[in-house]
């Protein structure tokens, strides 16, 4: 099991050819207060940087858009009702979707903890 | 591009730990480490302390101010009392509104808010239409506003005078030793003040407020959120130089004499409308779901024709979930009509609502 981050903040623990998506902290300090959550539906399948779904926070909208290539398996409709977890446990509990990646070779251009602190400063 | 300017404040925001972003070419505040929810729901519960200082704020010395000023607003500046404030806006020749602001009988002279954005504007228009007016920028004085029910009790307990004002009422006194107008308004849809006082003292004075233990500093996107669930426009969204004052449903910021007796810029659209109707309006939508309807959003009927367009939404704190304001075509927009909200290419079910969405708790 493996944790990757992308450059759009999201994180994506990896076990075998499925993984847990979600947002990062700090992505979630930087939206403020989550209200809405746009969620795809299980079976739908994506390309790397395509959108697949929305959060808005009190300020705005913000995309989320796929790390890799792969297709959701699973959907957290948990956050229909309590989108505000997504401000208090985004890296646990307030997981988006999981997913079934495609093509694993794809990681490799995303970054490990280290990377991503590097990156967010 | 010029460098944003800084409010007498900005030192303090960013010790409170204050966003700082730019807004209207000042830096501003948008939220403190309480976030935009907490810092709404402090001030509709207990009491916020917003800097509004980059609003401009205008002295008018003269013979007849009032009368004068009737010449660019269709309000009744002429009969307004000495200590009494009142909301109005300059109309351009073809009754759109060109700024909103608050007018205040000062006595010896008029004291007037413009907003941020428009001061460029409003200044020079005052200067060269109000003949005989000295119009003087003032550059020298912070704006804070303090809003919500416990308002009263954090500046009454250093200024007592300002306990005995009513909404709409202003005047001058001392707190901290500090003299101060201290003006019974603002816009959040709450009891509150508008206190302008000299630069150099505004942070003193500020501190004096957030010592108390009702009260927290707030930021624009809390007053954005209060406002709308107030009700109330917000210039350069749900009105500007295009939409007339009877589309915005502010025709009850326009007196009965004026109405009647015109001779204010516009004045015949504005008559026109009011005798016929206008040919769009705006009205309050309550979305049905989660989703946030924002700026720009369509507005179709339930038969699937375009009505109108979204000007302001997001989330109401106190409402618990999202609201807008937006136009609508005459013959639309009477409360409880259905309509869709196309967010994202999808329709989303909305309902027409009375505006505002909270009850305002002003102390008249």
């Amino acid at each position: 099991m493996a944790t990757y981050y992308s450059d759009e903040h999201e994180w994506l623990t990896v076990e075998g050819d499925t993984a847990t998506l979600g947002i990062t902290k700090h992505a979630a300090e930087q939206l403020g207060d989550v209200v809405f959550v746009e969620q795809q539906e299980a079976g739908d399948e994506f390309e790397k940087g395509g959108e697949i779904g929305v959060i808005e926070s009190v300020k705005a909208a913000s995309e989320l858009y796929a790390p890799v290539d792969g297709e959701i398996v699973e959907v957290n409709e948990a956050l229909v009702d309590n989108p505000g977890s997504l401000n208090d446990d985004p890296e646990g509990e307030a997981w988006i979707y999981k997913i079934k990646i495609a093509d694993a070779s794809q990681l490799e251009d995303l970054m490990d903890l280290d990377g991503y602190k590097a990156l967010i400063g | 591009m010029t460098d944003p300017k800084r409010t007498p404040l900005y030192d303090l925001h960013v010790e409170l730990g204050g966003k700082m972003v730019d807004f209207a070419g000042w830096e501003m505040p948008v939220q403190y480490p309480l976030g935009i929810m907490g810092e709404h729901k402090q001030c509709r519960e207990r009491a916020a302390v917003f800097d509004v200082s980059h609003m401009g704020q205008v002295i008018l010395r003269g013979e007849n101010v009032g009368e004068k000023l009737e010449a660019l607003c269709p309000q009744a500046y002429a009969t307004l009392k000495e200590g009494k404030a009142r909301y109005g806006f300059f109309t351009n020749a073809d009754g759109g509104i060109m700024d909103d602001l608050i007018v205040s009988n000062a006595g010896d002279h008029y004291f007037v808010v413009v907003n941020a954005a428009l001061r460029h504007q409003d200044i020079p228009h005052m200067q060269a239409n109000l003949d005989g007016v000295e119009v003087i920028e003032i550059f020298d004085r912070a704006l804070v506003a303090v809003q919500g029910p416990a308002a009263e009790n954090v500046v009454g307990e250093l200024c007592p005078a300002a306990r005995d004002l009513k909404f709409m009422e202003t005047t001058v006194a001392d707190i901290n030793g500090v003299e101060c107008r201290i003006s019974r308004l603002g816009y959040t849809g709450e009891d509150g003040y508008e206190i302008s006082i000299p630069e150099e003292k505004a942070v003193e004075v500020t501190r004096a407020f957030l010592a108390h233990e009702d009260c927290e500093a707030a930021g624009l996107g809390a007053r954005d959120s209060l406002r709308l669930e107030a009700g109330l426009c917000l210039y350069g969204n749900d009105i500007d130089q295009s939409t007339s004052p009877i589309e915005a449903s502010l025709g009850w910021a326009i007196q009965k004499r004026r109405k009647e007796e015109g001779g204010f810029p516009g004045a015949d659209r504005v008559q026109k409308e009011l005798a016929d109707g206008a040919s769009r309006k705006l009205v309050g939508i309550r979305p049905e779901g989660r989703a946030p309807a924002r700026h720009g959003v369509e507005i179709q009927s339930s038969q699937g024709n375009t009505i109108g367009q979204i000007t302001s939404g997001g989330f109401g704190p106190t409402v618990g979930g999202p609201v807008a304001m937006g136009y609508v075509a005459a013959g639309h927009g009477e409360p409880g009509e259905v309509v869709n909200l196309i967010i994202r290419g999808k329709p989303q079910p909305a309902q027409i609502v009375a505006l505002p969405f909270v009850i305002q708790n002003y102390k008249r």
